[in-house]
């Protein structure tokens, strides 16, 4: 028998918790993989110190605790080891969510994911599921060492087979990790770290949006701004600024990379005739450049100016007191905006 | 103790042996095991088989049929031995040179060709088979195995004669591999019921035994704290002895377990390598005479345990299984261009759908060319 869906909740909303509360990034991925635990004997969730500790941003909290050691699993400290024994489970049977616990580490797994999760399914025909998630905090902003404020998006996207979602505020994160678990296709989830203790309303019983589809958060007619992940945020309060000058933004959150959902950005382009791309990664062979080349394609006739781009720079990430200068902000969102405007 | 600059034809006095190279049954206090007439015949077969479907994989990819082929001449035991010690529920993680563990597991020469050929990339159902698909990245499966088994142990499917195990090929140069080792790390630490069965066939391509390890292989299960044992690779009883108890062991849960396969790769890694360039022609000799088909061969004579008559069956159907694949070969068809773009991901996406529409339609372009007579 298949396990329940989301929308078929085993557990009926209401039932010991509260359908509308205020919660963190970090508390509703945690609510998100209970839920799914919950549904579906076969969610195993595996990572370095995703047990007792809970995980270092905590997002396992307490899950080990209440679902064991067999569905909530503290692995030895290996990333390959991770991705390629969730392989295995996967093949097995099992739904397993792996925790990379910082962007720079995901890269010992970067094998596995490339030639192994990504590549089974097309290689036995179908024959094959591999209905694994791997969850990557990312970004930067929290004033850390290297290797853990990257933006590795983009290598994930541009590998057939892999599905890439970015997550950008507690809603999305509680029904997509959700959403992410229950697809047969291996799932990059990406998690905007210096996002986790941002706060939202969370209404457990409100019906979520599909995963694989981009979302308009603010219409505007001036300048289309499309964004992911961390950048959320940034680009709205830029809206919000921008509108004090009598510029509308329609900021879109892309949501997921891979597949791109760009019908909402040209449909949105076509209208504006503008559009501004925002993005800590580097700009080179990246998410915002596939995105460029599709909209140039899409929206020749309607473009009032070039597509531009505001994105980490094509360096490594600087030391951390240097990151404010290395990540866009709500600054160089407007003055992007401008230039667009200018033009 | 590996010692020299070319890779050692003796195993060393660990070395579990039932047959010796010249045919002579002996015994071991650990790892003995009683096989009628008709078991051994039916090993016997298994080899002479495998190794005339090997030969012609050979033969075709010289014919310029197979892009490549990947010979298994002289592991002929160390995979029969291994995959007749399988029972049906147990679950196999090749490398991409198991094609006599395939046999074992029920999967016709003819499912590899394809792999070979340019036509798929291995088109049994792995999961039917219990036989995953062949792992080329080298080490990869090892990872998968044990996640695979680690599993069966979460399932409950481990603890007594009807519990199931898992078994893992891989070869001497995977042993380097950072999978491997933390393979060896999760399966330990998980207990895992899973076999690691390294084919030490002496060779990583050019890269002789010495280049990958300073102690014997098997040795290393100690320090993941599991049991290693080198087995005579080229000796189909001891490995379907010694493939025996590790499975029975992991089935039971006291897995997992080392099985150092000790034997020679006779032919070059692939048709594309050629050893003339870096090993002795007289190291190969030396190993001619450990042949792993001739030791049965003449145990089977001298027990009289088979007469001419048979011998004369078993080659009969390997040229027949020789004819059949080399018919299958010359006749598979080249998929059409959709094939590229399906099954990429379990829901389809708009994108790949997006090409591949794109792509046909031009591809269309050039049928009504032709139509037309334009060239």
């Amino acid at each position: 028998m298949a396990a329940p869906t989301v929308n078929e909740r085993a557990v009926a909303p209401g039932e010991g918790r509260t359908p509308v509360q205020t919660v963190t990034m970090v508390k509703a991925l945690n609510m998100g993989l209970r839920a799914a635990l919950e549904r579906d004997p076969k969610v195993v969730v595996m990572g370095e110190d995703v047990g007792k500790l809970g995980g270092v941003f905590r997002v396992t909290d307490g899950l080990q605790k209440d679902f064991g050691e067999q569905r909530v699993l503290d692995t030895p400290l290996a990333e390959s080891g991770i991705i390629g024994t969730a392989i295995g489970l996967a093949i097995r049977g099992f739904r397993p969510v792996c925790e990379i616990q910082f962007d720079g580490f995901v890269f010992p797994g970067f094998d596995q994911i490339v030639s192994q999760l990504a590549k089974l399914h097309f290689r036995s025909q179908g024959r094959i599921k591999v209905p694994v998630v791997v969850r990557i905090p990312f970004g930067g902003g929290i004033g850390a060492v290297e290797h853990h404020s990257e933006s590795p998006e983009s290598y994930f996207a541009h590998t057939a087979g892999l599905r890439v979602v970015a997550c950008s505020n507690p809603v999305d994160a509680y029904w997509m990790i959700q959403q992410a678990v229950e697809s047969d296709d291996p799932v990059i989830f990406f998690e905007p770290k210096r996002r986790y203790y941002e706060k939202a309303q969370l209404d457990t019983t409100a019906t979520p949006d599909p995963l694989f589809a981009s979302r308009v958060l603010r219409q505007g007619g001036s300048v289309t701004v499309a964004c992911y992940g961390p950048m959320v945020k940034t680009c709205l309060e830029a809206a919000t600024a921008a509108a004090e000058d009598g510029v509308e933004l329609e900021v879109v959150d892309l949501r997921t990379l891979s597949p791109l959902d760009l019908g909402p950005v040209i449909d949105s382009v076509r209208r504006t005739g503008r559009l501004v791309l925002a993005s800590e990664a580097p700009s080179e062979s990246s998410v915002t450049a596939e995105i460029a080349a599709r909209v140039q394609q899409e929206c020749f006739y309607s473009l009032e100016a070039p597509v531009l781009r505001v994105t980490g720079f094509d360096t490594p990430y600087p030391p951390s007191k240097l990151e404010e200068e290395f990540l866009p902000d709500l600054d160089r969102v407007l003055h992007a905006v401008d230039r667009s405007l200018a033009f | 103790m590996i010692a020299g600059l070319r890779a050692t034809t003796e195993g060393g006095a660990d070395l579990v042996q039932l047959l010796t190279p010249e045919g002579e049954r002996v015994h071991h206090p650990d790892f003995d095991i009683e096989v009628t007439p008709e078991e051994l015949r039916g090993l016997y077969r298994d080899m002479v088989l495998i190794r005339r479907a090997d030969r012609e994989g050979n033969a075709l990819q010289r014919q310029g049929q197979l892009g490549i082929w990947v010979p298994l001449l002289g592991q002929e035991a160390a995979q029969i031995g291994a995959g007749r010690a399988m029972k049906p529920h147990d679950m196999a993680f090749p490398s991409y040179r198991e094609h006599g563990v395939a046999w074992c597991r029920g999967i016709d020469p003819t499912e590899i060709l394809g792999i070979f050929r340019g036509t798929d990339h291995g088109s049994w159902d792995p999961l039917a088979a219990r036989f995953h698909l062949y792992t080329i990245v080298i080490g990869n499966q090892c990872l998968n195995a044990t996640g695979y088994a680690m599993g069966q142990r979460f399932q409950g499917k481990v603890g007594d004669d009807d519990g199931e195990a898992t078994i893992c090929f891989f070869g001497d140069g995977a042993t380097s591999q950072g999978d491997v080792h933390e393979a060896m790390v999760w399966a330990s630490v998980y207990d895992a019921p899973v076999v690691f069965y390294c084919q030490n066939n002496q060779w990583a391509i050019s890269e002789p035994i010495e280049r990958q390890t300073r102690v014997p292989l098997y040795q290393r299960a100690s320090g993941y704290g599991f049991p290693g044992i080198r087995v005579d690779g080229n000796d189909v009883l001891a490995c379907l002895a010694v493939s025996r108890w590790a499975l029975d062991e992991c089935r039971h849960g006291n897995g997992p377990v080392l099985i150092e396969a000790f034997t020679y790769r006779m032919d070059a890694h692939t048709t594309s390598d050629d050893p003339t360039r870096y090993r002795l022609s007289d190291e190969l000799e030396a190993w001619k005479l450990k042949d792993p088909i001739e030791r049965v061969r003449v145990h089977l004579v001298k027990q009289q345990w088979a007469d001419q008559e048979f011998f004369d069956s078993v080659q009969a159907d390997a040229d027949e299984l020789a004819a059949r694949l080399r018919d299958f070969c010359v006749n598979m068809p080249t998929p059409g261009p959709e094939r590229i773009f399906s099954e990429v991901y379990a829901q389809e996406s708009p994108q790949v759908r997006a090409q591949r529409d794109e792509f046909l339609d031009y591809m269309a372009g050039f049928a009504d060319a032709h139509a037309g007579g334009e060239h």
